[in-house]
């Protein structure tokens, strides 16, 4: 399978009445975006703002992020099984808007959505301080469950990803770029003196505001299975959770998976990437012990000599981690885990949940519970009643002057497990 | 003159004063080396003196801490130093106790550099490694040769105010602190994997802890004679969460009376006498505000008190929230919560998480 990724970089967004992309400037109708996120008549109301890198606006709660994508000239569309029918992705063209992204804001829960600061220390720790948020905040009309909420709000992010997307689709891209992974024993024949490495990409799927879908299926409910990396790019895994906001994958991050990136970045020079196995990671045991057999048993059967897992999450997934990391060990094969750390706010507590000898080379994306001031900003987007008890807050992190102390985990994306930053953590 | 200058703590016993028999001899300073400050002093070389030890009696440390250390630091603080050195107190647990107060204390309070030496089975060790530099040393007294050069190491480049690692400098990892790497995580990744894959020697970034398991107790034989407790990590509390318990990351627990309380309603009761719901940020919390049973059984609990099929429900149930919570503090509210339930005569706890 193999996609030509062809990147927009986009410098400005400037909303008007008319929905364009000139020289770098996304111009996008905000009604037409918010008809848009109405055609869902569980949604009372929508607005529309614009957050811009070194902005004084914090945004929160944020549910997700979405970078708008299109396919180019294909039969199919981004996002398939949700947004578009159900088709094959991660092949042919796809446009990506890059340096945007569709931001869903508004209350789901009250105590589990993250925070992004576009300025300050904040800003530091996110990787969407970076990139031009098109914000989506919506209120649902009243008395609706929270999990047709939650559902509410991820499609109408999705639909509007697929319009802004779809305004890229005739626009020269920037840089395109190349990923093909081809079928198994073809894959294996074109560097047979390179290492086979594959990708164990474990989905977070615990429940409200901690699901995954893959091809719209729930992943709570799939039997670990395979997919070429390309599918990925294409929007095939999508993001329905941001609780403990710090280390949950947004639709931003499974559409940019650094790990796919720099595996396919030695692809060919260093090892030969065969492909991603995807699992989830469930409340149940017996669950658990079968979706860790699978992906160790699929990891031999690929006749993979390495892999790189990835961690979704903290706590009870951790139990994941180290199940896949641990079996797949045991057929001898070698692993690299990536995780995130809960070592307390002083640093000084054990900072995984669960742990094994086997898991000797492990990545971290720093300790979620290191407490960060983010001082008063000049423009709020949503709200800030939630502050005290989102994840990550504490009773009193919202001081009067509008200062908030929290842990560094209330920020959406800070210790990102799938490697997405630079941040780590050391001994000291 | 030298450049830096250093205070050695030390007890009775390195003072040459005495053995058991002098542990409660009371702290006092000297303007000179004593003991094992003599095997520093000529390690650090010119650049460094030790221009003062303070002893102290390790029964009397101990027994008198709260009053006896603000009193070693003042001693110490009189000799206006650069940096301090304890012991090392090799595996003498009072001597390691004292030692690693001392150290942490002159850290945190003096804001100067303090480096000590234990065995890494001297009690002291976990207490204070949190803030203390611990270098770990043998045994016993016959291994000073080898833990003066291994201090030393450390001390000269925590004099020099150069950044140290516990890997690289020898000590023991005393808290984690994160820091912005040069490559992002999927690239270390990446690179990792590679290096492993060519038998080549690569750094992980966590190693493993040592995991504390609990080996379960043996069954209980009647339960009909057993006060049982209900403790949950599942964040149930009264309704409204009055003592504010955290959605993550939990600070403290809470204890409920449910004194005369037969369910712990949620949205699915109508006109409950009392309603409780869940504060954990971490699961699904729809299921256990419609009912709070779901997570801490209480109305289960009271059918089986009521048929005799146990002999009691404690009247508090203890509460916190599991999410995102250290493991250090989830031990610290364990222990709190064990002593109160051993207190109150409770022989059993069904202990549920989520």
């Amino acid at each position: 399978m193999k996609l030509e990724l062809g990147k927009i970089n986009i410098n400005q967004v400037v909303i008007g009445t008319e929905s364009k992309i000139v020289d770098g400037t996304l111009h996008i109708c905000d009604q037409d975006i918010i008809s848009i996120v109405l055609e869902d008549d569980r949604i009372a109301s929508c607005h529309v703002e614009i957050a811009n890198p070194g902005d004084k606006t914090r945004i929160t709660p944020v549910k997700d992020v979405i970078e708008p994508r299109c396919k180019v000239d294909s039969k199919g569309g981004i996002f398939p099984g949700v947004i578009n029918k159900m088709d094959t992705v991660g092949s042919g063209r796809t446009h990506a808007l890059k340096g945007c992204g569709i931001m869903t804001v508004g209350k789901i829960v009250g105590f589990q959505e993250g925070i992004v600061d576009m300025s300050g220390p904040g800003a530091e720790k996110t990787p969407f301080s970076k990139i031009i948020n098109i914000c989506l905040v919506v209120e649902p009309k009243e008395g609706l469950e929270p999990h047709s909420y939650e559902q509410a709000v991820r499609f109408a992010g999705l639909r509007v990803a697929d319009y802004v997307g779809k305004l890229g689709h005739d626009v020269e891209p920037d840089e395109v770029m190349t990923y093909e992974t081809k079928p198994l024993l073809e894959q294996i024949a074109e560097y047979p003196e390179l290492p086979k490495v594959g990708y164990v990409y474990m989905l977070q799927t615990q429940g409200l505001l901690h699901d995954t879908y893959v091809y719209g299926a729930d992943a709570k409910h799939i039997i670990p299975t395979i997919l070429y990396p390309t599918e990925i790019m294409d929007g095939a895994i999508l993001s329905g959770n941001c609780v403990s906001a710090c280390d949950k994958n947004t639709t931003y991050h499974h559409l940019n998976n650094p790990v796919i990136e720099e595996l396919y970045a030695k692809h060919g020079k260093e090892i030969n990437f065969m492909g991603v196995i995807i699992t989830n990671e469930t409340v149940y045991l017996a669950d658990k012990e079968r979706s860790s057999d699978w992906t160790s048993k699929l990891a031999e059967y690929l006749g993979l000599d390495g892999v790189i897992i990835t961690q979704e999450g903290f706590g009870n997934p951790d139990t994941d981690l180290i199940m896949n990391c641990k079996k797949i060990e045991q057929k001898d094969i070698k692993t690299v885990i990536v995780t995130d750390e809960y070592a307390g706010r002083d640093g000084a507590s054990q900072s995984l949940a669960d742990a094994d000898k086997l898991a000797d080379a492990c990545v971290t994306g720093g300790n979620a519970n290191e407490v960060i001031e983010l001082p008063a900003m000049d423009k709020l987007i949503g709200q800030l009643d939630y502050v005290d008890v989102i994840a990550g807050g504490f009773d009193g992190s919202l001081r009067e002057d509008g200062t908030i102390e929290v842990e560094i985990q209330a920020i959406t994306g800070a210790t990102n497990e799938l490697g997405f930053n630079h941040m780590s953590a050391k001994g000291n | 003159m030298a450049t830096f200058k250093v205070v050695h703590y030390i007890n009775q016993f390195y003072a040459g004063i005495g053995g058991e028999e002098k542990a409660d001899t009371k702290p006092f300073k000297e303007a000179k080396v004593i003991g094992p400050g003599m095997a520093f002093n000529k390690a650090l070389g010119e650049d460094v003196e030790i221009v003062g030890t303070v002893v102290c009696g390790d029964s009397y440390f101990n027994e008198n801490m709260e009053t006896v250390l603000p009193e070693v630091l003042e001693m110490i603080r009189s000799f206006e130093p650069d940096l301090v050195i304890a012991g090392p107190a090799f595996n003498a647990g009072r001597y390691g106790m004292a030692c690693g107060a001392v150290t942490a204390a002159v850290i945190r309070e003096l804001d100067i550099p303090a480096v000590t030496g234990m065995y890494e089975e001297n009690p002291g060790l976990d207490i204070y490694k949190k803030d203390a530099y611990i270098v770990p040393v043998g045994n016993s007294a016959a291994t000073m040769r080898k833990a003066v050069p291994a201090m030393t190491k450390l001390i000269t480049k925590l004099l020099h105010n150069e950044p140290v690692d516990p890997v690289v400098d020898g000590y023991v990892v005393r808290h984690r602190k994160n820091f912005v790497a040069e490559f992002r995580g999927a690239r270390r990744a990446a690179d990792m994997l590679v290096k492993k894959l060519n038998n080549e020697a690569f750094q992980t970034e966590y190693p493993m802890p040592e995991f504390d398991n609990v080996d379960p107790s043996p069954a209980i034989k009647d339960l009909s004679q057993t006060k049982i407790a209900l403790v949950t990590s599942g964040g149930i509390v009264p309704k409204g969460n009055p003592d504010h318990i955290e959605s993550s990351s939990a600070s403290k627990y809470g204890k409920y009376d449910i004194d005369g309380i037969d369910t712990l309603a949620g949205t699915n009761y109508p006109d409950a006498k009392a309603y409780y719901e869940t504060a954990h940020g971490g699961y699904d919390p729809m299921y256990a505000n419609q009912d709070s049973n779901r997570v801490l059984p209480v109305d289960v609990l009271r059918d089986m008190e009521a048929s005799g099929k146990i002999g009691e429900l404690h009247r508090y149930f203890y509460s916190t929230v599991g999410n995102g919570t250290s493991v250090a503090n989830a031990k610290k509210y364990a222990a709190a919560i064990a002593k109160e339930l051993i207190a109150d005569g409770v022989q059993a706890v069904i202990l549920t998480s989520t």
